[in-house]
Formats: C-alpha cells, sequence, structure tokens
C-alpha cells in the first residue's frame, strides 16, 4: 500500500435527504495510521458522513477515495462497528459464528469454513478479550460483552481502516475507557475513525478531532475549548467534568 | 382411529403419495420456514402465498397445469415482493397488502371464467393432499433438491443475509441478489405446501414448526433439522387423524400445528418464569 496515500479522501461532499440538507461541502483527508474523532451535534451529519465513507450511500456530490479506490471497491478494507447491532437480538447464532460472518469476502464462497477463517475468529475474539464467549449464543450477551464482539467482527477480516459510529454509547464509563484503551493498541496497526458524543473523553485518544455539523471543521485536540464547541453547536453547550476510572476486567 | 389409517396405508396407493407428499413438503418447510421466522418476513411470505391463486387461476384459464402456473406466480410475486422491500420500504405494508388481495382478485376472476373449473377452488384455497399425481410428486422432489442445493451451497451467504444486511453489504455478499434468491425459495416452498394445505393455510405450515423448533435450540441448522422433524408429524398425523372420520386433511394438518405451537409457547414462558424465580432465590 502507498504510504503517501490518504487512507480516506474526502473533497467536497454535500448531501440531503429530500429538501434537508445534511452535508454541505465536506473536506476530510485522513492519513494512514491516523485515529480521528468525529464529532458533533445529534443530526449534524456524523453517521451520514460514515455511510458514505462505507458506500453504503450514494454519493450526490464530491468524491469519496479509500486508499485511492471508491468505498465500493474498497470495503473488503473496512471494518466497521455500526452504534446500534442491525439484527434481532434473539437471532440464534453463537458469537464464534457471528464473527466468522465478518470473513465472507476473504475466504471461499462455497461450503464451511476454512480452518485459517476458524483460527482469525478466535485471534479476533482473544484480542477483544471475547474468547471465553465464543460458543454463547448472541441473546445471552451484556451490551458491553455485544459490543466486543461486534468489534471482533469487525477487526477479522484484519482491515486497514475501522470505523466506529458511537461505540461506547450503550455501555457504561468503566467499558468505555476499556474499549478505548483497545482503540489505542490496534490504532498501531490501521487508521481509526471513530463518531462519539463525548469530546472531552475522546481528546484523550484521538490524534485529530473533526467537528461536523453539516460542514466540517477539523482541530488538532489540543485546540478544543468550550467556545469552539458552542459555536460548533449553535448554541449554549453546558460542560460536565468527569472522571473515567481505570478499568477492571468483567467477570 | 390411527389402525384404520394404518391399515389402509398399507394397501391404498393414493394414502402413501399423500403420505410422501407430506413428507417432501415438510423438508421445504423445514429448511425454508426456519429463514422466514427468523428474519419476520412471515407477512411477506404470506403475500408471496395469496398471490399464487392470479396464476392457478390464469393457467386454469388458458389450459395449463395449476401448479406450473402457481409457481411461475410464485416466483413473479416473490421478486416484485423482493423489489418493494429494497425500494419502497416506506410504504412496504401497505404495497405487500394490496398486492396480497389483487393476486387472489386475479385468480377468482379467472376461476369464475373456467368452465368446470369452479369446483377445484377449495382444492386450491385448502389443499387436498388425497389427491396429488403422481407427477406431482416428482416436481415436488425436484423442487426439493433445487432448494435444498441451493441453501447448502450458499447457507452462509443467506445467514450473512438474514442476520445483518448492512454488514453483509460492507463484507461484498451480493444482499440484492440473495434476498431475492431467499423469497424465490420462499415461492418454491409454497408451490411445495400448496397440494398439502391449500395456499390460505400455507403460510401456518411455514412458519409454526420453525417457531415451536426456535423454543428448544439456538442454532439456524438445528432449527431447520427439528422443523423438518415436526413437519413431518404434522402432516403425517394431520392425515392420520383425518382419515377415520373423513374430515379434511388440510385444517386438520394445521389444527395440530397449531396446537402444538400454543402449548410449546406455554411450556417455554412457563420454564422462563421458573427459572427466574429460581435465579432470583439463589441470590
Amino acid at each position: 500500500m502507498n504510504e503517501q496515500l490518504a487512507a480516506i479522501d474526502i473533497q467536497d461532499v454535500s448531501f440531503a435527504y429530500g429538501l434537508a440538507p445534511v452535508l454541505q461541502n465536506v473536506n476530510l483527508s485522513i492519513a494512514q495510521g491516523e485515529f480521528l474523532g468525529i464529532v458533533g451535534p445529534n443530526a449534524g451529519g456524523k453517521s451520514t458522513l460514515l455511510k458514505i465513507m462505507l458506500g453504503f450511500l450514494p454519493l450526490q456530490h464530491g468524491s469519496v477515495l479509500i486508499f485511492g479506490k471508491s468505498p465500493e471497491q474498497q470495503r473488503s478494507l473496512i471494518g466497521y462497528v455500526p452504534q446500534y447491532p442491525a439484527f434481532a437480538r434473539d437471532f440464534p447464532i453463537t458469537v464464534e459464528q457471528a464473527v466468522l460472518l465478518g470473513r465472507l469476502g476473504a475466504t471461499k464462497r462455497f461450503g464451511p469454513y476454512s480452518a485459517a477463517d476458524r483460527q482469525a475468529a478466535r485471534q479476533a475474539l482473544q484480542e477483544v478479550e471475547a474468547d471465553q464467549l465464543a460458543q454463547r449464543v448472541i441473546s445471552a450477551l451484556s451490551g458491553g460483552q455485544l459490543q466486543r464482539v461486534m468489534l471482533a467482527r469487525a477487526l477479522v477480516s484484519n482491515p486497514k481502516i475501522l470505523i466506529l459510529d458511537e461505540p461506547t454509547a450503550n455501555i457504561d464509563m468503566r467499558l468505555e475507557t476499556d474499549i478505548f484503551d483497545h482503540l489505542r493498541k490496534l490504532n498501531k496497526r490501521m487508521t481509526i475513525v471513530v463518531v462519539s458524543h463525548d469530546v472531552a473523553f475522546i481528546s484523550d485518544y484521538v490524534s485529530r478531532v473533526a467537528c461536523l455539523n453539516r460542514t466540517l471543521i477539523c482541530h488538532n485536540t489540543d485546540a478544543i475549548d468550550g467556545q469552539l464547541i458552542q459555536e460548533l453547536y449553535g448554541y449554549h453547550v453546558h460542560h460536565v467534568s468527569h472522571q473515567h476510572l481505570p478499568f477492571a476486567p468483567a467477570a | 382411529m390411527i389402525t384404520e389409517f394404518l391399515q389402509a396405508l398399507s394397501t391404498q396407493s393414493f394414502l402413501q403419495m399423500a403420505l410422501i407428499a407430506g413428507l417432501l413438503a415438510s423438508l421445504g418447510c423445514g429448511v425454508v420456514g426456519t429463514f422466514v421466522v427468523v428474519k419476520r418476513i412471515t407477512f411477506l411470505a404470506g403475500g408471496i402465498a395469496h398471490s399464487v391463486l392470479a396464476g392457478m387461476g390464469a393457467a386454469a384459464y388458458y389450459g395449463f397445469d395449476p401448479l406450473l402456473g402457481a409457481l411461475v406466480a410464485a416466483i413473479l410475486s416473490a421478486l416484485l415482493m423482493g423489489w418493494i422491500h429494497l425500494h419502497w420500504q416506506a410504504q412496504e405494508d401497505t404495497l405487500i397488502g394490496a398486492l396480497w388481495a389483487i393476486g387472489m382478485a386475479i385468480g377468482l376472476l379467472f376461476i369464475s371464467q373456467t368452465p368446470g373449473y369452479t369446483s377445484n377452488l377449495t382444492s386450491y384455497l385448502f389443499g387436498n393432499i388425497l389427491l396429488v399425481p403422481e407427477q406431482d410428486l416428482w416436481l415436488m422432489a425436484g423442487l426439493n433438491v433445487l432448494l435444498l442445493l441451493l441453501v447448502g451451497l450458499f447457507y452462509h451467504q443467506f445467514l450473512a443475509v438474514i442476520f445483518d444486511e448492512e454488514f453483509a453489504r460492507l463484507r461484498n455478499v451480493p444482499v440484492t441478489f440473495f434476498y431475492l434468491l431467499l423469497l424465490c425459495l420462499i415461492a418454491v416452498t409454497v408451490v411445495l405446501l400448496i397440494h398439502v394445505v391449500g395456499l390460505i393455510l400455507v403460510i401456518a405450515l411455514l412458519t409454526l414448526p420453525a417457531a415451536i423448533a426456535g423454543h428448544y435450540v439456538h442454532s439456524l441448522g438445528k432449527m431447520m433439522v427439528i422443523a423438518t422433524v415436526l413437519g413431518s408429524i404434522f402432516t403425517s398425523g394431520g392425515l392420520a387423524l383425518s382419515y377415520a372420520p373423513d374430515l379434511p386433511a388440510g385444517p386438520t394438518i394445521i389444527l395440530l400445528a397449531g396446537s402444538a405451537y400454543v402449548g410449546s409457547e406455554i411450556v417455554r414462558r412457563y420454564r422462563a418464569q421458573r427459572l427466574a424465580r429460581r435465579s432470583i432465590a439463589s441470590l
């Protein structure tokens, strides 16, 4: 992979749902190995921008390149963790089977999974410390366990870019720290883009923050202050300080 | 009652063919019914099943085999409803309901204009497993082979699309193709079941065995096996129970499956409550 090539290059992207504009002339270049946080108010276009990066939404204006090619051509290089699971929580499937589905596209089309696929699933589960959950059905998982499994499913295809949409929105603060510590480790070998509502918290982890409210402003993490956040959100924002306690592994 | 059925079964070829038809139908309903239940597309499957009457009526009117007409109508209806699901989601419920009724209306009009065929309306709607011709058994067997081959070859792709369409798309699974193929498999299964229970009751036999299986196992493969076994028990049992009192077999099969489902649901809820009480007591 050419190291000079941007992992994700977004040029002049605008998008509207019907008459409602969501993104306006968004320009963003994400370098290989970067850990980028995207923050902004609800309905500010964060999830829409992610879906355009993933090729789930058609481009209406502008261009998006993933390592120099269209998102549809480069999907195999992307791992994705959605905000909410798109599947029914009572679906009859084990954790191992769910993670193995992440191998599709990277393995043979017909017949059973290979030994290499199963090994990759085991490794991905070990990486997120969820290997002991492999034979459990997904309906028996807690919110935090499910989040780890979805992360393993994204990692099993060995992606070059990991995109996460509010990965800690449905779990408690202790697990939030744990997940972001994992992401910091993963960032040593892949580019990471994470959408989060918690500007102060992700500032400790990401190398750059993109503030999105229809238009986009990018900042180094040390340049984010109350005034900037207020300008971005367009209204007064209460500043609440909280401290994340060190993680103790769940039983 | 059962002894009388077993004695007749050993001598009457029409009963033997009815039993084989029931078993062939069970295989389809076990495998595809599991997909319908876990994907929660019972309403869509019902739409496909009922719009089949248009094809049966048209085939009868123009002098073709009604089962062939049913197969063509089921596939067309499945593709149309799949397209609606993929491109017109906001109106999906209304449109499927409309296609459901329009299909039946077209079928009823054709049947009303077909001399001598009006008497067959009841057998289309409620099935008549005792009148399955041998050539239809071969067609059912062929459709089963096709169905098992496709599911066996593309099991992971079907699982991915049923489990999480968005993620499947990201992994380069051709989601639209496999979703439409799944609906075509449902269409084929509906045709398999028409002789056994008729198109009005088909949706019950398609979903109830898989729903009962889902109460006890948490794997798609095991659900398919158990649903197939249950489907075989219901079709054979319904046939046996209906024989001596000369009841129609289709509704008897459905009543048997429906009773088993209600009983299983009660047992499942009771077990869940008992487990919860035991768990609280151990605190």
